[in-house]
């Protein structure tokens, strides 16, 4: 191998079984080989998790800031900008407090209190990632299972529109297709492995099957599957590209696994046809229910963004899009998400935690977000921060903070505090606790200049 | 802080108190026998005085309940109400948010719910939505019915090994007590399939839901805990089911009991359910009488019933199964949910309609076993929240049973298909509670059952939760006015938790934080250590998470209340 890098022996201590903070996967066996109080190098993780937690100091944002009249981010001290930013909360009329999906759900509680306190909208990643995913499980339904039910017990893996080979390195190697499991002892070689994608990607690379159908193709081709499923000659010769014997004999393999599990991303929820590509996945898995067991599942991308949809859900009844401006909850798709306010130019300040909209969002969304306060908390330096108005640098959650998180499947891990935050960083729990009791105060300030 | 609540009419039947007037002390959050003259006074002269309620089964915090919450916007659409000064704004009917379900039990004047469905590996999360739920004290069961190791202990009748296994298996997810659900049938789900009957045995496992039931009692027995083995039997919501009801009772018939604070030895909880005759949904009719029957004539079985209301609800348990059938009945949308090596779950939206047969024959049966089982210290009011019905409609059917007028204008001016009557006895059962009755069966019974020594009882020293209910008893007759029974019972004149005023006329004045209760087995440790150096492998084999971050740390509950209890060989 050209790039061998010998293994890091230089280091102090080791701190076992921390939880990886990058994809839903949510890994809770990485060793961390800390020295001095930095993590060097880092066991078990795979490339993604494993540079996110070692490169923790690359770009990282160090000191509280505020935009000046020059237009420059200037240092300043912890009090005058979290003033500032409180300050931008309590005179808002219809403030977002957008992110949430990389930091516990301790910061989240804060954040809801504070939310509902000033009547804000509280949403997160899934408003641009898996939102349509949530609305297709609210049309029909959410056959889903632990990845540990895979691992013992599939025999077929399906994924479909992800790349889990790119995007969520370990899926495969720790939960899915090559464990082994109590009654897959072979691990690998007791499962079919599906991809069912246009590209030929490296998930692909890795199945026993791929089936490439056409781009947007993928309503049509799940549709084909059920009518087969229920038992109907198929009237076209090909099926988005695919023959049709093709179609009518992988709907027969899917009949005759014992356990199967489907794993869709966004190149399913984020195709022509959006959530009702999702739609008919989980009614296609439903049906499969009648001969076999299978069940699916969302490939979540970030470690806690099925984590704020969870405690929105279990804290108000909705997942995500909460909208408190009349002082109770509202949830409507198109109306109370993120980007139709934004792109509504209704939002007058826009608080983001732990993400970064800057790269993500829509131009016209992000153009409104550079005409608006924008308050960012963050650790690392992005797009979002060159709109930022306030800059609160807060602290990386599983390496130097505690937390709660849920892992995709809905696994709720406890992530724990290996090493200590740079000292001029702060807690997100804290930062967001600090707002809002400084917001608390301005407003029974305000409380009681009125009465008088 | 003293009060006393001067002039109510007490019914509390662990006191043998049924309906006098006298007054109710309380100081620093205890029952007391005196008070000095500073006391507080709160006049409820002829007002209905009981212990706060505890409801003995129900689904309030969870992962399935979380997902019933993302997957239904239209039921947490159907309860929003604005925030005040004092609560947060709520949502939902069925599955209401969490301090929504604190706000709402509060106000019908209850103190204490149990949670009767935690799986393990997501212990944390239904921590999380207990402290997410104000004014009750919540009391989580850990499901056991289906778990990989439990399984293999049953099957070689390692008992003592599983009762060390469940002793450090409580410890490390903070429960209360052992949840059996469709033992080996949420196994069988793992490939579609589920058993039939007591005596069918999980595939692969070679092992029956008798040796699981009944290794699982004897462990319990053998730890001596508060509560017994609480069981949802297999077959749940079959035509024809009673019968494996029964032999489930009477597989664990001769396992001596080793508690005093309790009189059973099992918990069949939501036995509307386990309680049908026929063979199928066109001849299926009432098996009542024989659960009746058995519990009548044994003193080792208490019962919740699990009533159906006739509303729109949301069922969930992990009797996944049993849900994918409901799913191919109704084709309403279908969520199921398991977990590695512990359990299933299942999630549908269930429409209950007094226009149905099936519906109707359900109701019909809940309220004759209510009917039928006469001592009220072995039933108890559930409504399986929510399965049968959301909780909200317990003061309906405390009305139901306190009047068989109205029962009968049911059935005559058909509220309810006739298969109410046809199939059942219903018609034909004039009994009626009396209040002593509905304290028993809401308050009194279900402390009993589990094992309670500081709530369920207005005795001094126990904990000051108490619920007032504007009712005047002597004056009102509950067989003519049963929508004043289901006003009065619905909301709260007072409901004083821990010593506070909670609700003042029906509105929550003051929002606490919640308790969560669990039993700490002590006297076990060697054989604990042993068990868990051989459960280690496989937990490390067969789990996705790792053995350390797989225990709830205590930081999941800033409020504890511990049982400690002595293993006693």
């Amino acid at each position: 191998m050209a790039n061998y890098e010998p293994p890091v022996t230089d280091y102090d201590r080791i701190v076992e079984n921390c939880t990886c903070a990058f994809c839903g996967c949510n890994c809770d066996d990485l060793d961390y080989l800390v020295k001095g109080n930095h993590v060097v190098a880092v066991r078990h993780a795979c490339r993604l998790g494993a540079s996110k937690i070692m490169e923790d100091m690359d770009q990282r944002l160090m000191v509280p800031m505020i935009r000046g009249e020059d237009g420059e981010l200037e240092e300043v001290d912890w009090d005058t900008a979290l003033d500032k930013a409180a300050e931008l909360i309590a005179g808002a009329v219809r403030p977002i407090f957008y992110g949430w999906s990389e930091t516990s759900i301790e910061t989240m509680h804060h954040g809801l209190e504070l939310g509902e306190l000033v009547g804000a909208v509280l949403d997160n990643q899934a408003t641009i990632c898996h939102g349509p995913s949530l609305q297709a499980v609210q049309n029909v339904g959410y056959p889903i299972s632990t990845l540990g039910e895979v691992k013992n017990r599939a025999d077929m893996c399906l994924y479909t529109g992800s790349n889990a080979m790119n995007s969520h390195p370990r899926h495969m190697a720790r939960y899915s297709t090559f464990p082994r499991g109590y009654f897959r002892p072979r691990g690998r070689f007791d499962r079919t492995v599906v991809t069912l994608d246009p590209k030929y990607s490296d998930t692909a690379k890795m199945s026993d099957i791929w089936v490439g159908f056409e781009q947007n193709g993928d309503y049509e081709f799940y549709n084909a599957i059920r009518a087969v499923l229920k038992g109907k000659k198929l009237q076209k010769e090909f099926i988005s590209g695919i023959p049709k014997e093709d179609v009518e004999e992988l709907a027969e393999a899917m009949k005759n696994v014992q356990f199967g599990a489907l794993f869709f991303g966004l190149g399913l929820t984020h195709t022509l046809s959006k959530q009702r590509n999702i739609d008919i996945a989980i009614q296609m898995v439903a049906d499969l229910n009648s001969y076999t067991k299978w069940i699916l599942m969302p490939m979540r991308g970030h470690f806690n963004v099925n984590g704020f949809n969870i405690f929105m859900a279990f804290e108000t009844g909705f997942p995500y899009g909460v909208d408190f401006a009349r002082g109770y909850q509202r949830y409507m798709n198109g109306e109370t998400n993120t980007i139709d306010l934004l792109t509504r130019k209704e939002c007058d300040v826009f608080m983001v935690i732990a993400a970064d909209p800057g790269a993500h969002y829509p131009g016209g969304a992000v153009k409104h977000l550079a005409e608006i306060p924008v308050i960012q908390v963050d650790i690392h330096w992005g797009p979002s921060t060159e709109i930022a108005d306030v800059v609160l640098p807060g602290s990386f959650v599983g390496v130097e903070a505690a937390g709660t998180s849920y892992r995709m499947d809905g696994v709720p891990i406890w992530m724990k505090k290996a090493v200590d935050k740079p000292e001029t960083c702060r807690d997100d729990e804290w930062i967001i606790k600090e707002l809002l009791e400084r917001v608390k105060k301005i407003k029974a300030e305000q409380g009681a200049l009125a009465s008088k | 802080m003293e009060y006393v609540l001067k002039n109510g009419i007490v019914y509390d039947p662990a006191n043998k108190v049924a309906g006098e007037k006298k007054d109710v002390m309380f100081k620093d959050g205890k029952i007391v026998d005196s008070v000095s003259a500073d006391a507080k006074v709160l006049d409820v002269t002829d007002k209905i005085v009981m212990p706060a309620g505890i409801d003995p089964h129900a689904h309030v915090a969870g992962p399935k309940l979380v997902v019933g919450r993302i997957y239904r916007p239209e039921d947490s659409r159907k309860g929003v109400t604005h925030k005040t000064d004092v609560i947060r704004s709520e949502s939902g009917f069925s599955i209401p948010s969490c301090p929504s379900t604190g706000y709402k039990y509060s106000r019908m004047g209850y103190g204490t719910v149990v949670e009767a469905a935690v799986p393990p590996l997501e212990a944390k999360h239904t921590h999380e939505e207990i402290n997410a739920i104000p004014n009750l004290d919540i009391v989580p069961l850990s499901l056991f019915g289906n778990n990989w190791f439990v399984l293999q202990y049953a099957k070689n009748n390692q008992i003592e090994d599983l009762a060390a296994f469940v002793a450090a298996w409580l410890r490390l997810v903070k429960c209360y007590g052992v949840k059996i659900v469709n033992p080996c049938g949420s196994e069988a789900w793992g490939w579609g399939m589920n058993v039939h009957g007591l005596d069918d045995p999980a595939p692969y496992w070679d092992v029956t839901g008798r040796e699981v039931v009944t290794a699982l009692a004897k462990a319990k027995e053998m730890l001596g805990m508060p509560h017994s083995v609480h069981v949802h039997p297999n077959d749940l919501g079959h035509p024809g089911n009673y019968p494996t009801t029964v032999s489930t009772m009477e597989a664990i018939k001769d396992i001596e009991k080793n508690s005093t604070v309790r009189g059973q030895t099992m918990h069949l909880t939501h036995a509307q359910f386990h309680a049908y005759g026929g063979t199928s949904w066109r001849d299926a009719d009432s098996g009542a009488d024989y659960i009746a029957d058995y519990v009548n004539k044994n003193d080792h079985i208490t019962i919740d019933v699990g009533q159906v209301t006739l509303d729109e609800t949301t069922t969930m348990t992990a009797d996944a199964p049993m849900e994918f059938d409901l799913y191919k009945l109704s084709g309403l949308k279908w969520a199921n949910k398991d977990v590695e090596l512990e359990t299933a779950a299942g999630i549908v939206p269930v429409i209950y309609s007094g226009k149905a047969p099936v519906n109707s024959l359900q109701w019909a049966i809940g309220l004759e076993l209510f009917l039928k089982v006469n001592d009220p210290w072995k039933v108890c009011l559930t409504t399986d929240h929510p399965n049968a019905g959301p909780f909200i409609r317990y003061p309906r059917i405390i009305s139901w049973l306190m009047s068989n007028e109205r029962r009968q204008e049911m059935m005559d001016n058909r509220e309810v298909h006739p298969w109410s009557h046809r199939r059942t006895s219903l018609a034909s059962l004039e009994r009626e509670y009396d209040f002593n009755e509905i304290a028993t069966i809401t308050r009194a019974a279900p402390a009993k059952i589990y094992g309670f020594q500081d709530r369920g009882a207005l005795t001094p020293g126990y904990n000051a939760d108490i619920a007032v209910f504007d009712i005047n008893p002597n004056e009102i007759d509950p067989s003519r006015n049963p929508e004043a029974i289901e006003k009065g019972f619905g909301s709260a004149m007072y409901t004083i938790k821990d010593g506070e005023i909670l609700v003042k006329d029906g509105e929550i004045v003051k929002v606490v934080q919640s308790h969560t209760l669990w039993t700490n087995v002590k006297g076990m440790e060697e054989k604990e250590k042993s068990v868990m150096e051989r459960v280690m492998p496989d937990f490390t084999k067969y789990y996705t998470v790792k053995f350390e971050n797989y225990k709830v740390f205590d930081n999941y509950l800033p409020n504890p209340i511990v049982t400690e209890v002595e293993a006693s060989k």
